[in-house]
Formats: structure tokens, C-alpha cells, sequence
């Protein structure tokens, strides 16, 4: 298969990033564990961006500590600041856990923060200090997928201890929304099992309102289950991203001989049936009638909605995983991911889609490190019907009139993108409708009658 | 006015206070003052770095340099030097509105370039990089200026944006110009505002000395059109026959930074982060400020009687009045219609560096009490008015930030009004190159709040329960879990305009519609009501 991938024509100006920083990935693993708060280590500017940034797409308080920086720290180091900072965070919220994770200054600098760490824990004497984790997290250096996995492996690498063997189950969700890691839960109870999803910002990222203040608000992870992974029986990883990569999963399968499984993002029914076989494997149990029922009419409703998607062109971007499962995704009802881009620069899109393309016949442009300067260099030429991904498109979508469908991160201009679902034959299944529904709409309205069926 | 008992203002301090390590309280409480009998004497804490841990709403220098003073400007390209991050989050996530000349007019503001800083510029330095990324937006866009941002990291590699930005600037011969607002500088946002203000009048300000036509010229300083607020304003002082030379940065374009030393005086709307460049203005060329508020259909009315007395013309001040008068009428009538739904109901608002106190004057006129007030990245002054200048400590983060030297200029100083204008003006009442501050303009037994963080927040609502918050995004969703609505007064939350008078109408409906709505009821969940009854029967 002719396949063309390519490297950016202007490579030193990046025009509107596809890309976010690394701490914002290493915050989002912080507050998916039960009474943890982020610490990011550098100037106060990072944590507020980041809190700003997360809150305007998950619409809910999200609180991250910083260390705050002053010039004078940035030429005698952040140890000081850090402890301060500590303390400060111990008197104030009582947290379970604080997670630091490093900013491009205290990394330019050199700060050695476990070492830090280590010299603050064995000073004090209280014994109800909180678990610290640590994790480095320079942007000049990968993105925040690359934060967002090296901090859920940083947790896993602190907590997991020999045990014995127990049934339970790990499932790491990758980056996705609220309402998916709801709806994996559901998946997994309806197997049998005995579960823990880490990273769990099911509720801390969408819950209801409170009773009273909650310095910290509930869910997340329990840091008890935690400590009992090294006695679990089958860690299942999402995200092709992670094959080959020394994960938090490979390290379990490692250090405890805890059975890896890895699978893309189950969005489309292939994806969605290899993920549910890896369920079957693990829980020993069949598929439950009523998801069966669930995959029947996600099939029903392709075949109801083929004519109005065959040989549809959509432009694909946004965060590597997620790209490479919309690819398949959309192969699979025969729209074609004419351009698949991804700001992330770690070679994974590419070869994940040079499989998809072989398979399916089809060729079609990968980009890899775009801005969506450069996306919307090429995108003009390839005349596509719509765009699948996240609000950061909106602006070029606007410009050549192009209709976006949302998903992923960050959604922040509609509300409920922490409800949107992508996973599983449900998520797959409002997933279709809303790109069918785009389409009709979108002739619907260049019709010059208006017609009110389809 | 209703009627309101409020709690004791110095008990709630307390409660606010008594968490903390008993260092952090201390500190704190130099940065809660309660508005006391005598307000001339209120002193406040402000402007000092916040402490490590607490969370604070506050931004970084970069923040204030980039996305406040310069980010409302359309056709000055953006270039921010530093890792990827900093660029992506300030990325057109103000709500400033602009309207290009013409359609094919240059406006990058929905753009956002960066250099994507990496290991390898980090390690070996990223002028290399800056220069190119300058040429290939030079030769995408061909642009009249670019601006240059440094972010934390620049300043420590040791990457000079100044001499990058001449080089680039005498190749390409436009305007290029650097800014080093590195994050860690100063103690907030508030550092930025000083270094743009700095890096634009020494390198934009007095380029272009063409005499300018019409009549009562003006630049509207610290506008920075959120919500349409500056469309708004331009249209008043049109219909009135003022001309506005500039806006510092609302709606604004490089040509008119570029002669805006040829107006006869400078409104001054958010003294924060614009006062600097109002003084440069004074002692460089002659040009005396004014501190007005648009923001209040009352205050509205003043500071344009204000405006139309300074140039002192008895037709334009006639035209006023009755411009006045007729806007007037419309929003009597909103007020009427809201305020028996909304008197006597309470409000907190912390937000910004001059909001908190504009934004009292339209709670005023519906009859709400504000009981505290405070800003995120003010100073002394904007909370005690300029006198307290004098007597300022400059702390060490603040230090650093360049007082720029400035000069009479020999050619183009002019003082703008003569003794006798000078003394008229005193008589009415109308003081040039002077702010009040908030606390003077605040009640007795209210708070007012200096960077107030997350935990006295949520302390406040629980011992007040206002029916209103007003603040910014971070603050508004934890607001709104506890039952009370949360507007944003930096974004707006969509809505908009609320300056002049159109806009202190819209604000009426807007704040109206937000309390009034059904839907806290159902927050405030039926099975607590139960429960109370339920206690109570236990307990009878
Ligand atoms: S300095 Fe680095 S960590 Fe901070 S906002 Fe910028 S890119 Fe992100
Ligand atoms: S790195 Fe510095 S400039 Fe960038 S967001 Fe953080 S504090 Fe601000």
C-alpha cells in the first residue's frame, strides 16, 4: 500500500498546536486517586493554566497546587519551595496522597525532586504524613500522553507490592472521558469481576452537587487497592500506544507475573469484540446477553445508516490512541480517515495506521508532530465531509466550512464533554448516530427544499 | 433599600483564619481587612507572592504580558518562545472580540504560534529556532509588527528574545520586539501588564505622528473588550462626537498604538494593568489621564459628564446630557423591573485587578449588597487609591520588573490644558491623574480580600450564603456544587456586553435570570428539608 506520512514543511513555527503539556497528563492521573492532590513543582502560572484548562472541559473545581516559583528560586533550586509547599498542602487538605510532577522550569534547572522528597519524608516526624508520588514531566520533552502514562506508572511502580495471588483485575482506561470509565465499570461488573480502573476520575472529574465543602472531592482510585496489585491475577492496558512500551502494565507483568493484556480503544465493533474477547480470557466467562443484544443493534443501525456514510472523507486528529481507534472506527463503515493527525510526535499513529490501511485496502495521509497550520495546509486539497476530534479544530473547521464532530480532549466549547461516550458498542453506537446525523444535516440544509425525511 | 442584618465582618476573618499553620494565618490576615467606620484608613496586604501549597486563582507574568495587555491586539503577530504548553493555554481563551477594518484585514487572534520548545533548544539554546519560526511567519503572513514571548525556560537557557528581535527586525524590516515576561517573574499576572506596557510604549507608542481629525481625541486605556464591552463604548462616543484615538488593547490595531500619542487625554478603565503606560503618556508628551468606570449605568452617566467636561466644550457637554438622559429611560425601566426580585440579596466578588470594584456600582443599582470584594493580582493602590504610592515597599519579586526612565520629550511634549482649565476641572470635582481605590468606595462591615484562595472561598460561602459569586472559570463549577450561581466576570460566560448602558441592562436581566432560576431549588435537595423536619420532630 502507498502510503504517504510526512514530516511538517515549516518546522520551527508551530501555527496553533495539536499538542498539550506534560503535567496536565501527570494532574489528570493525580485526580483519579481517591484524596490525592496534584503538586505541579515550578512557577504558579503552569497550575493555573492547567486547572483553568482541564476545568473549562470537564466543567467541575479542579484544584492543583503549585510550588510557585520566584526568580530567586530558579537560581538557588526549588527544594525550599517544595516543602513549603508540602506542608502548606498537608494543613490545608489532609490528602491521602500528593502527586508531584515536574515543569519545564524546575527540569531546566535540575531540580532532583525524589532526592528532595526523600530528605523532606525523613525529616518529619508526624506519622500521618501523605503518600508522595513523583513523577518527571518536562513538555520539551513528549506531550501529556507521555505524562498521563508515566504518571499511572509512577503510581504503580510506588504502591505495588508482592501479595498473593488473588481474581482481581486492573484495567488501565487510558485517556478517555468520565462517562467511558462509567461505562468500563459496568462492562466489567457485567463479566463478574473484581476490578480497579486506575486512573478513576469517573466522579472526581463529574459528580453532583455537595452537601458541604470537600477540600477534596470524592471518588477516584483507592490508594487500599493500590497496594494490592502485585497480587492481581490480569492487568488489561488500552491504547496500541502502549505495545512495546515499558508501561505500568508491563512492569506488573514483570515484577508480580500479572497477565498483560493490551488492547486499542474498543471503539468499533472489531475493536470493541477483540476487547471483549480479552474480558471473556480474563473473567473465564461468555459474553453477557445484554451486551450481545447492544452489539446487535450498533449492527443494525450500520446497516440502517450505510448509504448516507459510504465513501464519506473525514480528517482525523487529536491524541495519538485515540486517532488510530477513530481510523479504525470509520474504516469500518466505510468512511475514509482521508488525513489522520496527531500532534503527539512518538511514531505510534503511524505504524497502527499502516496496518488499518493494509487491511483495508485504502491509503490515506498520516501525520505525526502537525500543527494545525500544516492540517489545514493539506486539508483544503482533500476536501473532507467532516472533521472527527476535539474543539481545538473548531476554528479551521470554521474557516473552510467544514462540520466537526467532538470527541476526546478537550471539548470546551459545548458542554458534557466529560459525558461524551466513545467506548464500547454503546459509546461506538452514539458515536455513528452523531456522524450519520452530521452528514444528514449537513445535506439537509444545502438541500434547497429542506426535506424533512430521509 | 432593604434592610440587611449581616454577620459580624471581623468574626467571619476569624473563622477564615483559623485553619491555617499559624504562620500562613498571620500572613493571611494582613490580606483580609475588614471595611471599618473610617475607610480612608483601611489598609490592605496586596501584591505579594502567594505561599507555596495554598491555591491561588493567580496566573503568571506571561499570562498578564501575552494574553492580557497584548492578546486583544489583532494584527501584531504572537510568537510565544518556551515549551509548547504555555502557548496552547493562552491560546484564544479570552473572550476579546475584535472587528478587522475589512475582511481581508490581518487579524491572527484566532492563530497561536510557538516555538514548541525541546530538549535539544533546552540543552543548546533556541535562538536558531526563534529566528527561523520569526521568517516562516514573516513569509506566511507577512505581518506590519510581531511581538516576541518568553516563557520560563527562555530566561534560564540564557536566549536574549531582545537581540533576537532586533536581528529579525533589521532583516525583515518591520517592528519586531521582545517581551521577558518569564512566569516566575514578578508575583501574579500583574508583572506582565508592566513589562507590555513597558516593551509598548518604548517600541509602538509615538511611531507615527500624523495629526489625527476630529474633534475630542481620546485613547480608552485598559478596555479590553470582553463581551463586545469596547463596541459598546465606541458607538457612545461616536453618537456623542468624541474621537477615540486608540484602545490599549481592546478591538485595537498596531496603526493606532502607533499615534495615539497625538490624544489630548487617556481614559483609564482597569488602573491595574494599564496605569503604567497612562503615566509614560503624562511625562513623555503631556497627556493627562482620567480615571473613569463604564461599568453601572450611574457611573456610566458620571464618567462620560467627566470626559465631556474635561474638553469643556458647553455643546458637547449639552449633547452628553441629553445622550445621557435618553439611555436613561431604558434602563430605569430594567431596573425597575428587576430590583424587586434581586434587593437586598448578597454578593461576593473576586476577580481581577479592577473588576471587583467596577462591577459593585451595577450591584448597587439593583439593590444587592456586595459584603466582600477583592482582587487576584492587585495592588496596594488599587485597593487605597494612589495615595498610598508614596509609602509603597517594593518587595523583591517586584523589584525586578523595569521602571522604565521616561522623559519630557523634547519635540512632542505639550501640556494638554492650561492653568485656568486646570483649576475648573478642580472645581468640579474632576481629578486628573488620580484613582480612589475599592476600599473607599465599599460599605462598612464587608470584607475586602486579597488573593483570596480555594479554602476562604468556600469558607465564605458557607457563612454568608449569597445569592450571587461573581469570579472566573476556576472558581465558578465548585461555586455552583454548593447551590449558588457563579458569574464570570472575565469571560463573561458567553454573555455580554455589559459596559454603557445598553450593557447595565443586560447585566440586570443576566444576574436576575441567574438567581431567579428554578433550578437551585432543586440543588438544595428536597431530602435535607425532610431530614430537618425530621430532626425536628425527634427533638420535640
Ligand atoms: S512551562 Fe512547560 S509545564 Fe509549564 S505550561 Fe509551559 S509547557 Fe506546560
Ligand atoms: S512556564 Fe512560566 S510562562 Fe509558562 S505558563 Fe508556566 S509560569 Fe507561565
Amino acid at each position: 500500500m502507498e502510503m504517504k506520512t510526512n514530516t511538517k514543511s515549516k518546522p520551527n513555527a508551530v501555527t496553533n498546536p495539536c499538542n498539550l503539556c506534560t503535567p496536565l497528563g501527570a494532574c489528570l492521573v493525580f485526580k483519579g486517586i481517591k484524596g490525592a492532590l496534584p503538586l505541579l513543582h515550578g512557577s504558579q502560572g503552569c497550575a493555573t493554566y492547567i486547572r483553568r484548562y482541564l476545568i473549562s472541559h470537564y466543567n467541575e473545581p479542579i484544584d492543583i497546587a503549585s510550588s510557585n516559583f520566584t526568580e530567586r528560586t530558579t537560581i538557588f533550586g526549588g527544594k525550599k519551595n517544595l516543602i513549603s509547599a508540602l506542608e502548606n498542602i498537608c494543613t490545608q487538605y489532609t490528602p491521602e496522597l500528593i502527586g508531584v510532577a515536574t515543569t519545564c522550569l524546575s527540569e531546566t534547572i535540575g531540580d532532583d525532586v525524589p532526592q528532595y522528597l526523600r530528605e523532606f519524608k525523613s525529616e518529619q516526624k508526624s506519622a500521618c504524613l501523605p503518600h508522595i508520588v513523583s513523577v518527571s514531566t518536562p513538555s520539551y520533552n513528549g506531550a501529556y500522553m507521555e505524562g498521563f502514562q508515566a504518571t499511572i506508572k509512577s503510581l504503580v511502580v510506588y504502591f505495588a507490592a508482592s501479595r498473593p495471588r488473588t481474581r482481581r483485575v486492573v484495567l488501565f482506561p487510558n485517556l478517555v472521558s468520565p462517562a467511558d470509565i462509567r461505562y468500563l465499570k459496568e462492562l466489567l461488573a457485567d463479566f463478574g469481576m473484581n476490578f480497579v480502573i486506575l486512573p478513576d476520575y469517573a466522579e472526581t472529574f463529574d459528580g453532583g452537587p455537595w452537601d458541604g465543602y470537600q477540600k477534596i472531592p470524592q471518588g477516584g482510585t483507592r490508594i487500599a487497592d493500590l497496594s494490592e496489585l502485585g497480587g492481581f491475577a490480569s492487568a488489561i492496558e488500552l491504547g496500541h500506544s502502549l505495545v512495546g512500551q515499558e508501561s505500568a502494565g508491563a512492569y506488573l507483568e514483570r515484577e508480580f507475573a500479572v497477565k498483560r493484556h493490551i488492547s486499542g480503544l474498543p471503539i468499533g465493533i472489531k475493536a470493541t469484540d477483540k476487547f471483549i474477547s480479552i474480558l471473556e480470557t480474563v473473567s473465564g466467562k461468555k459474553m453477557p446477553e445484554e451486551i450481545r443484544k447492544e452489539r446487535g443493534r450498533l449492527l443494525d443501525a450500520y446497516a440502517d445508516a450505510h448509504k448516507y456514510l459510504f465513501e464519506k472523507k473525514a480528517i482525523v486528529f487529536g491524541e495519538a490512541d485515540m486517532v488510530a481507534a477513530m481510523a479504525g472506527f470509520l474504516l469500518e463503515i466505510g468512511v475514509i480517515p482521508v488525513l489522520c493527525a496527531t500532534g503527539s510526535r512518538s511514531g505510534i499513529l503511524k505504524a497502527e495506521l499502516e496496518k488499518l490501511s493494509c487491511e483495508s485496502g485504502r491509503s490515506f495521509e498520516i501525520r505525526e508532530g502537525v500543527d494545525f497550520g500544516e492540517i489545514e495546509e493539506i486539508s483544503g486539497k482533500l476536501k473532507p465531509d467532516f472533521m472527527l476530534g476535539n474543539s481545538k479544530g473548531y476554528s479551521l473547521a470554521r474557516r473552510q466550512g467544514i462540520p466537526l464532530v467532538r470527541v476526546g480532549f478537550p471539548i470546551h466549547d459545548r458542554i458534557g464533554g466529560q459525558r461524551v461516550l466513545h467506548l464500547g458498542y454503546r459509546g461506538t453506537q452514539q458515536l455513528f448516530d452523531r456522524i450519520v446525523n452530521t452528514i444528514i444535516e449537513n445535506t439537509q440544509e444545502q438541500s434547497s427544499i429542506g426535506y424533512t425525511y430521509m | 433599600m432593604k434592610k440587611v442584618n449581616l454577620p459580624d465582618a471581623a468574626k467571619i476573618k476569624d473563622e477564615l483564619l483559623k485553619t491555617y499553620p499559624t504562620k500562613v494565618g498571620r500572613k493571611r490576615s494582613k490580606h483580609i481587612t475588614v471595611v471599618g467606620e473610617k475607610k480612608e484608613d483601611n489598609s490592605i496586604q496586596a501584591n505579594v507572592r502567594t505561599v507555596p501549597g495554598i491555591i491561588t486563582q493567580r496566573g503568571c507574568c506571561y499570562a498578564g504580558c501575552r494574553g492580557v495587555v497584548l492578546g486583544p491586539t489583532r494584527d501584531i503577530l504572537q510568537i510565544i518562545h518556551g515549551p509548547v504548553g504555555c502557548a496552547y493555554y493562552s491560546w484564544l481563551t479570552r473572550r476579546n472580540q475584535t472587528r478587522p477594518e475589512s475582511p481581508d484585514a490581518p487579524n491572527y487572534m484566532p492563530y497561536c504560534f510557538t516555538t514548541d520548545m525541546q530538549e535539544e533548544q533546552i540543552v543548546f539554546g533556541g535562538e536558531k529556532k526563534l529566528k527561523q519560526a520569526i521568517q516562516e511567519a514573516y513569509d506566511l503572513f507577512h505581518p506590519k509588527a510581531i511581538g516576541i514571548f518568553a516563557t520560563c525556560p527562555v530566561g534560564l537557557i540564557g536566549d536574549d528574545v531582545h537581540q533576537v528581535s532586533r536581528e529579525m527586525s533589521r532583516e525583515l524590516g518591520i517592528n519586531i520586539f521582545g517581551f521577558s515576561c518569564e512566569g516566575y517573574k514578578g508575583v501574579s499576572q500583574s508583572a506582565g501588564h508592566h513589562i507590555a506596557n513597558n516593551q509598548l510604549f518604548k517600541h509602538v507608542v509615538g511611531r507615527d505622528d500624523e495629526p489625527i481629525a476630529g474633534k475630542y481625541k481620546f485613547n480608552l486605556l485598559g478596555e479590553y473588550n470582553i463581551g463586545g464591552d469596547a463596541f459598546v463604548l465606541e458607538e457612545m462616543f461616536a453618537e456623542c462626537g468624541f474621537t477615540l484615538v486608540s484602545t490599549f488593547s481592546g478591538n485595537s490595531s498596531y496603526d493606532d498604538f502607533c499615534k495615539s500619542h497625538n490624544a489630548d487625554l487617556n481614559l483609564v478603565m482597569c488602573h491595574r494593568s494599564i496605569n503604567y503606560m497612562a503615566e509614560m503618556m503624562q511625562t513623555k508628551f503631556g497627556i493627562p489621564w482620567l480615571k473613569i468606570n463604564f461599568i453601572g449605568a450611574q457611573e456610566t452617566a458620571n464618567s462620560m459628564r467627566k470626559l465631556a467636561n474635561y474638553f469643556g466644550d458647553q455643546q458637547l457637554i449639552e449633547t452628553v446630557d441629553k445622550y445621557i438622559a435618553r439611555e436613561m429611560q431604558a434602563v430605569e425601566k430594567a431596573r425597575a423591573e428587576v430590583r424587586p426580585r434581586l434587593e437586598g440579596k448578597l454578593a461576593l466578588l473576586f476577580v481581577g485587578g479592577s473588576r471587583a470594584h467596577h462591577y459593585q456600582e451595577l450591584f448597587k443599582e439593583i439593590g444587592m449588597k456586595v459584603v466582600g470584594a477583592g482582587y487576584e493580582f492587585a495592588h496596594r493602590d488599587d485597593y487605597e487609591g494612589r495615595k498610598v504610592l508614596d509609602g509603597l515597599e517594593v518587595d523583591a519579586d517586584s523589584r525586578n520588573i523595569e521602571e522604565l526612565k521616561v522623559a519630557n520629550d523634547s519635540t512632542r511634549y505639550k501640556p494638554r490644558l492650561s492653568a485656568d482649565q486646570k483649576k475648573k476641572l478642580t472645581q468640579q470635582g474632576i481629578k486628573l491623574n488620580h484613582y480612589e481605590g475599592m476600599i473607599p468606595t465599599m460599605e462598612k462591615n464587608t470584607l475586602s480580600i486579597d488573593d483570596i484562595s480555594q479554602y476562604e472561598q468556600e469558607k465564605l460561602l458557607e457563612l454568608y450564603k449569597p445569592a450571587l459569586f461573581c469570579a472566573g472559570i476556576k472558581e465558578k463549577y465548585g461555586v455552583q456544587k454548593n447551590g449558588i450561581p457563579c458569574k464570570q466576570l472575565h469571560s463573561y460566560d458567553y454573555g455580554g456586553p455589559y459596559a454603557g448602558f445598553q450593557g447595565a441592562i443586560n447585566f440586570y436581566r443576566e444576574i436576575d435570570r441567574m438567581i431567579n432560576t428554578r433550578i437551585w431549588k432543586l440543588i438544595d435537595a428536597p431530602w435535607k428539608e425532610e431530614e430537618q423536619i425530621r430532626a425536628n420532630f425527634a427533638t420535640s
